[in-house]
């Protein structure tokens, strides 16, 4: 299979990857072309969605597993992130302690619970990033895929998964900052988050992952393995009675995909500059499986070009007229399904066929 | 097991399988020889998917024995080891996978490996290429190859789906109603897939249309509530007073 709306996408990102820089850095402040903060801001949350996007079309596009719950893996590799950022706020935090975070200052606790240890240490909070939504993903699918719980039903319980973490981290008591969550960050590995080369060098970082996530799961589509899942997909049982363990197959690539999202979600954090047990609402995750509908299923560039015309659309319209954007992302998921079964770029594909 | 037997390919011997008293199997008794191809006829309810069932592990019968050769004790083995150990069953209803192409669905029926990252690095290898286009060859579809599986046409599917059972090899091949819905030039077309496939492995063929198994029939079983009550070529066969009255209906 020839991947050109692959190859259009990477030339796209790394064009964005050079553009960024430019504009920020070397164009002046005062030009027509020169690209905000606050755009580079905007340009890496698109990305990060991006990413997320990614997968869910993994596994809902590839593999029939519709996941409404990919947002916890997003928020856990965020928290991990969040973590190490705490960290490093030291004794310049509002009560100034030099290792506790202030709002266990504000509760107050003496000593740092014993799951802190080591988020002071940046390889230790990286590798925390992918271990903790890969657990999470990989207690959860061993349960759920054993059991054999599919369809619909699997959805419910993803649901409650994101929803049971939400109620979790809102708790003050569970040592992650309650409702507040963590912000007031203030350095990553030395380098001022608030300063302009951070913030592109962060975007950058961005582009590499997400371009680096989306060629992982090209090789992972157009091997065997990926028709196995493709199999899997349409005919479940058949897949079985070839020999195939359909159960590691799944648990295999739904691990995979929540690492991809745990990653997304650490480099949302430190880009957006706040992380709090919002993120794990229902609605979040459900929103990203819209972008993917909306972009293409089972195409992998597609999901994450419908992440990004989305959430720009959402930028526009929560800006403009803030009461619409709900119906308007309603109508958008309902149109895409009656008349976009393959999303914009079915449309586009369609569109070249006649030409 | 008695020390006495000649080789054969299948042995069930006085296998009883009952569901809420209703007795689906009889103390049914039945051979397969090597290379043969046996019809299965009777009508509905006569036990013929019960059956397959006993044969590929789906079900287990109360009393019996059901060996494969002389020495593997089907009654033991899982149903996974039971096609490892190379019985291949055809559904009634074809299930190919109709988003992959007939190249494809052949590849993913290959014997190998199945863990995730084994076929996460398989490469197909010249053996296996020449596999797949002898088996491409034997069902017809050489030309279809690049064919997604949902355009196939309805015998195409079923062609598909043998050339799937042969991609392992299997020595005895199970195949349940294999001609039901499809036109006569396909059903001539399936007569001949059939009949290439006996000798190399052993057939066992339950089929309800009657002109299709004397096409093909060498040898037919008539089952009757969960028994064999005629068996011989299909003259025999037809003129048995028991098989009239049963099953004919004449």
């Amino acid at each position: 299979m020839s991947d050109r709306g692959g190859a259009w996408f990477l030339s796209v990102l790394t064009a964005l990857a050079v553009a960024v820089p430019v504009l920020n850095l070397l164009v002046p402040a005062g030009s027509a072309l020169h690209l905000s903060a606050f755009g580079i801001t905007l340009i890496g949350k698109y990305l990060c969605y991006g990413m997320l996007a990614l997968a869910v079309d993994l596994i809902w596009g590839y593999c029939g597993i519709l996941s409404l719950g990919h947002a916890a893996f997003f928020s856990l590799g965020g928290y991990a992130m969040g973590m190490y950022l705490m960290r490093q706020i030291g004794t310049r935090g509002v009560y100034g302690d030099p290792v506790l975070p202030d709002f266990m200052v504000f509760l107050n606790w003496k000593a740092l619970p014993w799951f802190w240890y080591g988020f002071n240490h940046f390889p230790f909070a990286m590798a925390m990033v992918v271990i903790a939504p890969a657990l999470v993903a990989l207690v959860f699918g061993w349960f759920a895929f054993r059991s054999r719980v599919t369809g619909v039903y699997l959805s419910i319980i993803t649901q409650a998964l994101t929803y049971a973490l939400m109620l979790a981290f809102f708790r003050n008591d569970m040592g992650f900052g309650g409702n507040n969550g963590f912000t007031d960050f203030k350095d990553i590995l030395g380098f001022d988050l608030h300063s302009d080369g951070t913030r592109v060098l962060l975007l950058v970082i961005t582009a590499l992952a997400l371009g680096a996530s989306y060629l992982a799961c090209r090789v992972i589509v157009e091997s065997r393995a990926g028709r196995v899942l493709r199999a899997i997909r349409d005919a479940e049982s058949r897949t079985r009675f070839l020999g195939y363990p359909v159960e590691a197959f799944k648990l295999w690539v739904f691990v995979f995909s929540a690492v991809i999202a745990g990653v997304a979600g650490a480099l949302y954090v430190p880009q957006i500059g706040i992380i709090n047990p919002g993120e794990f609402a229902p609605i979040n995750s459900i929103e990203a499986v819209i972008w993917v509908a909306v972009g293409g299923r089972g195409t992998l560039y597609g999901a994450i070009a419908g992440a990004i015309v989305v959430n720009y659309a959402k930028t526009y319209f929560t800006g403009a007229f803030p009461e619409v954007w709900l119906y308007a992302l309603g109508a958008l998921f309902v149109l895409a399904t009656l008349f976009l079964p393959r999303g914009i770029i079915g449309l586009v594909q369609e569109r070249g066929k006649e030409k | 097991m008695s020390a006495l037997r000649r080789e054969k390919r299948l042995y069930l011997e006085d296998v009883t399988v009952s569901f809420d008293g209703f007795k689906a199997l009889n103390n049914l008794t039945l051979y397969v020889e090597p290379g043969e191809l046996l019809c299965i006829i009777g009508p509905n309810g006569a036990g013929k998917t019960t059956m397959m069932d006993v044969i590929t592990g789906k079900t287990r019968p109360d009393s019996g024995s059901a060996w494969f050769g002389n020495d593997l004790n089907l009654l033991q083995m899982s149903e996974a080891e039971i096609v490892k150990a190379g019985i291949g069953r055809k559904f009634q209803k074809p299930t190919v996978f109709e988003q992959l192409t007939v190249f494809e669905n052949l590849e993913l029926a290959l014997a190998g490996d199945r863990s995730f990252l084994k076929t996460l690095r398989a490469r197909i290898t010249g053996a296996q290429q020449k596999r797949i286009d002898e088996v491409l060859g034997i069902i017809g579809l050489t030309e279809q190859r690049g064919f997604l599986g949902r355009i196939l046409a309805h015998g195409q599917k079923q062609w598909l789906e043998i050339g799937m059972l042969l991609m392992q090899n299997p020595e005895l091949l199970l195949v349940d109603e294999p001609v039901a819905g499809m036109t006569p030039q396909e059903i001539e077309r399936t007569a001949e897939l059939l009949l290439s496939l006996a000798g190399d492995h052993s057939v066992v063929v339950v089929e309800h249309d009657m002109h299709f198994v004397r096409s093909i029939a060498r040898r037919v079983s008539v089952l009757h509530e969960g028994q064999v009550i005629a068996e011989g070529d299909m003259d025999k066969v037809q003129k048995d007073p028991r098989v009239i009255e049963v099953y004919l209906g004449v």
